[in-house]
């Protein structure tokens, strides 16, 4: 077994156990390269399934080919999509794009808030009628009590210090001081009531062998990451007012790959164009604690 | 490349730190100018270098999001990557040592000349041992305050090689170092040239990797057993992740504990080419020839492969990490590869203090950073091998309450005496208040003789009530409990869900309590192996308890009393276990 069948097998590993101990389980999906091989993963140990819903929280600020791609593949891969969004905020616009308010704050109105919300039941949530195609609002508002993600431990410093199965506490609060120990691969299974659990099936991939991955399983990604012409491409998405695109001209995921390994990126960070890591020292932990992706 | 995983672990202040920055150094591993950057920051606040100054720079690096971490640090060799884990010195964060250093496959210990061999020195050595990881090197660290003195390095090698041996750990090499000034750390040190061992570096790429376990016998611990039929696929597949061995299409195989076999009919996988062998390491999936009840946990091995031990008792090396003891007689949750189920600590042979090794005698419980070895009993019989012969069908953790508490090797096999079920029943009954009325009285009065009838399967409840129904109708006292009555009343007081084992013991004492009322106690799960039915008659004795199984046996020991094929119509059902209740007598025409 070479490192991605190892790696590949472990997230796998890591979903099934997710699956028989959680009931109210869900996935976030971000559209992203990351959490797009996630799904992947998940219908890899599910044997082409995906027996969950996946949670989507949507700024209204994601960049339109986003959405496009989100929905297509939900119809596509009969999955069971479900949509968050803080329609409060947005109403009242208080945004950062509309001057009201900072960065920061903003990731924590537009993403922390409503993921929070919508992971509790106590907003509404969107699901995909694969009827009529549409997303209508969801009858179902029980809480999710464990929510896997696509956070990788090279990420940024906060994240290494994550585990697979990591509990949250009542108010989503992330504990970094004094976590649960892991193991052999025995996992944090066990939880009080009002408390849930973070899953990390991708906790020890780095970006090179996302993208790696992606070439071999032949993965379909969206085209944002990808040159079209520009001499521009997006190496980490986000929101589009507060990420920028970088200097590239990679077509191919080949190309992604030769840059990572020996180009120009092999020594600087994925999140560089993320304007928001920037303004808060340090504060990315602080957000993580909040519930931020 | 070839990457490792390797962790540093020894006392607080012995030196990792500057080991880390200095092997990050010297390997050319760290970010373009921050040696520089670090060493112009020191002059400017008059402060000497260190090499420990670097790892908190980089700490601050990390918050503004630059893709080196402080709990994982990387470093390149010509020979391969290697990912250094953080693992803390102290003991307050002996679990977080553990987390990391579980994750390693070798590790260096480091020990300071100066200071010698320190409480958290013995307990990471024995730590690792109990961990399994084989390939340790120990680094004596600070050669230069004891005037890199061969004498000196000898004294400490001798004190912790005595230790280490206690329990049979052999480290590849002990070696003189002063890291601070890079002694002995890439190249031989000329200040101890009465060394003529390897460098730390050398040392490090001599590690070997973990070997695929190929050529062991066949284990695959059944994580789950799937079926996505609404979303219209019928296959029935057993997942796991195989952890030795190889397995064939075609080959026949043994799940444990029930003994049940088959054989293996398909492999399956999603988006991979076909393929008719799955060996050690693949998280896979198979399809059997045929339909036998199996439930995750069970532990797959190949019929004609070595067979695992498995009982209820078994003698077992654990390290307790939970903020309260663990106590002789109360209830946890052992969770060995996929397998759960209620353990209770049997008897505790020895305490022993971690760092010192000095066995304390007549403990009545296990503290916080203690280990012990003890007898363990679960509450159902459980597939195991001893830790010696295979790692992961050896160890197991333990759960109080919510938390993992404890994290455990298996050394023995013991023979039990009565199941402990069979104990529990035996108090349960010497307390059990009872009341001027017997049996037979009861009996007389209601006309029927008590029983428990519990119906298995996915048609289970259904008959159930149509049985209690027909009972009523037909003048006899009977009572249907379903499942979700017993989970949501009975199970009020526990906060999660209830465990399985736990379940099972209030329906078998509802069971008791109902049919010593007199009653036809009539119930349903639609899963149930011969353990928990075994646990169950045990609990309702002296009522017998009829089975009746709807659909597939689940049951490799005991015969059902009826059974209902999935074809047959429920009218049918009905008639059937009616007869079954006329002619054992539960329901007598007449009663003498």
């Amino acid at each position: 077994m070479d490192h991605l069948d190892k790696l590949e097998a472990q997230s796998m590993y890591i979903f099934r156990e997710a699956y028989k101990d959680f009931k109210q389980l869900c996935m976030l999906w971000s559209i992203g390269k990351d959490s797009t091989v996630l799904l992947w993963l998940a219908r890899k140990a599910f044997f082409g399934h995906v027996p969950f819903p996946l949670v989507h929280i949507d700024t209204s600020y994601k960049v339109p080919e986003m959405i496009t791609y989100r929905d297509k593949f939900a119809l596509e891969w009969n999955l069971n999509l479900v949509v968050g969004q803080n329609e409060a905020a947005l109403k009242a616009k208080e945004t950062f794009p509309d001057g009201k308010i900072d960065r920061i704050a903003c990731c924590k109105a537009l993403k922390a808030n409503a993921l929070k919300h919508t992971l509790s039941g106590e907003w509404p949530r969107k699901r995909m009628n694969h009827q009529t195609r549409q997303l209508e609002y969801d009858t179902n508002t029980e809480p999710y009590t464990g929510v896997i993600v696509g956070a990788r431990a090279d990420e940024e410093g906060s994240r290494s210090k994550e585990r697979y199965f990591s509990p949250r506490d009542k108010q989503s609060d992330w504990d970094v001081g004094d976590q649960p120990p892991e193991f052999w691969n025995q996992f944090k299974t066990d939880f009080a009531p009002g408390t849930h659990v973070r899953i990390h099936p991708l906790l020890d991939w780095t970006e090179l062998n996302i993208w790696e991955y992606i070439a071999r399983e032949n993965i379909p990604i969206i085209s944002l990451y990808f040159d079209q012409g520009e001499g521009k491409r997006y190496r980490s998405l986000g929101c589009y007012p507060c990420t920028t695109p970088v200097e590239s001209t990679a077509t191919t995921v080949s190309d992604i790959v030769t840059e990572l390994k020996s180009g120009k990126f092999a020594n600087i960070a994925e999140r560089s164009g993320r304007a928001q890591d920037k303004e808060d020292g340090g504060g990315l932990e602080s957000l993580r604690r909040e519930g931020y992706m | 490349m070839e990457q490792m995983n390797i962790v540093i672990v020894g006392h607080v202040d012995h030196g990792k730190s500057t080991l880390i920055g200095r092997l990050l150094a010297d390997t050319g591993s760290l970010p373009e100018g921050k040696l520089e950057s670090v060493r112009l920051m020191c002059e400017r606040n008059a402060k000497p270098f260190e090499y420990a100054f670097l790892l908190d720079a980089l700490k601050d690096e990390q918050s503004q999001g630059i893709t080196i971490d402080a709990a994982r640090c990387f470093f390149n060799t010509a020979k391969r990557r290697y990912i250094i884990i953080d693992a803390p010195g102290h003991i307050e964060f002996l679990k977080n040592m553990i987390t990391g250093a579980s994750r390693a496959e070798a590790a260096l210990l480091l020990i300071d000349a100066h200071e010698g061999v320190q409480e958290n020195s013995k307990r990471h050595g024995y730590m690792l041992h109990l961990l399994g990881i084989r390939q340790v090197v120990v680094v004596v660290n600070k050669m230069d305050l004891v005037n890199y003195d061969e004498a000196a390095f000898l004294k400490v090698k001798k004190e912790y090689e005595a230790f280490l041996g206690q329990f049979g750990l052999v480290p590849a090499a002990f070696i003189p170092i002063a890291a601070r000034d890079g002694e002995n750390m890439v190249t031989p040190s000329e200040k101890m040239p009465w060394y003529s061992g390897k460098s730390v570096l050398d040392h490090i790429d001599d590690f070997t990797l973990a070997k695929d376990k190929v050529e062991m016998p066949f284990r695959m611990s059944v994580q789950d057993v799937y079926k996505f039929t609404a979303a219209n696929d019928d296959r029935r597949i057993v997942a796991g992740t195989v952890m030795s061995g190889q397995l064939e299409v075609g080959e026949e195989v043994v799940f444990f504990p029930s003994q049940k076999r088959s054989r293996v009919k398909t492999i399956e996988g999603f988006n991979q080419a076909p393929r008719t062998t799955i060996s050690a390491g693949n998280a896979t999936g198979f399809t059997l020839e045929t339909q036998i009840y199996i439930r995750p946990g069970d532990l797959v091995v190949k019929a004609t492969d070595l067979q695992p031990l498995s009982g209820t008792t078994f003698k077992a090396s654990l390290f307790w990490l939970g903020r309260t003891p663990m106590t002789l007689g109360k209830a946890y949750k052992l969770k060995l590869a996929s397998t759960r189920v209620t353990v209770y600590l049997k008897e505790i042979i020895s305490v022993m203090d971690a760092s010192e090794l000095q066995t304390e005698d007549n403990r009545r419980e296990i503290g916080r950073h203690e280990v012990a070895e003890c007898v363990l009993e679960t509450l159902k019989p459980l597939a195991y091998d001893l830790a010696i012969d295979f790692e992961d069908t050896g160890r197991f953790v333990i759960v109080d309450g919510y938390e993992i508490a404890a994290g455990g090797i298996v050394i023995g096999q013991v023979a039990s005496e009565a199941s402990a079920v069979q104990k529990y029943r035996a108090q349960r009954d010497a307390s059990w208040e009872k009341g001027l009325v017997d049996v037979a009285s009861r009996q007389k009065l209601l006309g029927q003789r008590a029983r428990a009838v519990v119906f298995v399967g996915d048609r289970a409840p259904e008959l159930g009530k149509l049985l209690e129904q027909h009972l009523i109708a037909n003048g006899r006292l009977a009572y249907f409990l379903g499942r979700a009555s017993v989970m949501s009343g009975m199970g009020a007081d526990y906060s999660g869900a209830l465990s399985r084992e736990e379940f099972v013991r209030r329906l078998g004492e509802l069971a008791h309590v109902f049919t010593d009322a007199g009653l036809i106690f009539v119930t349903s799960m639609q899963e149930c192996d011969d353990a928990e039915l075994e646990m169950m008659s045990v609990l309702s004795h002296p009522f017998e308890i009829l089975v009746v199984v709807c659909g597939l046996n689940p049951f490799s020991q005991r015969v059902p009393d009826a059974q209902i094929s999935d074809a047959m119509d429920l009218e049918s059902a009905k008639s059937l276990v009616v007869q079954l209740l006329a002619d054992k007598d539960v329901v007598p025409e007449y009663f003498l």
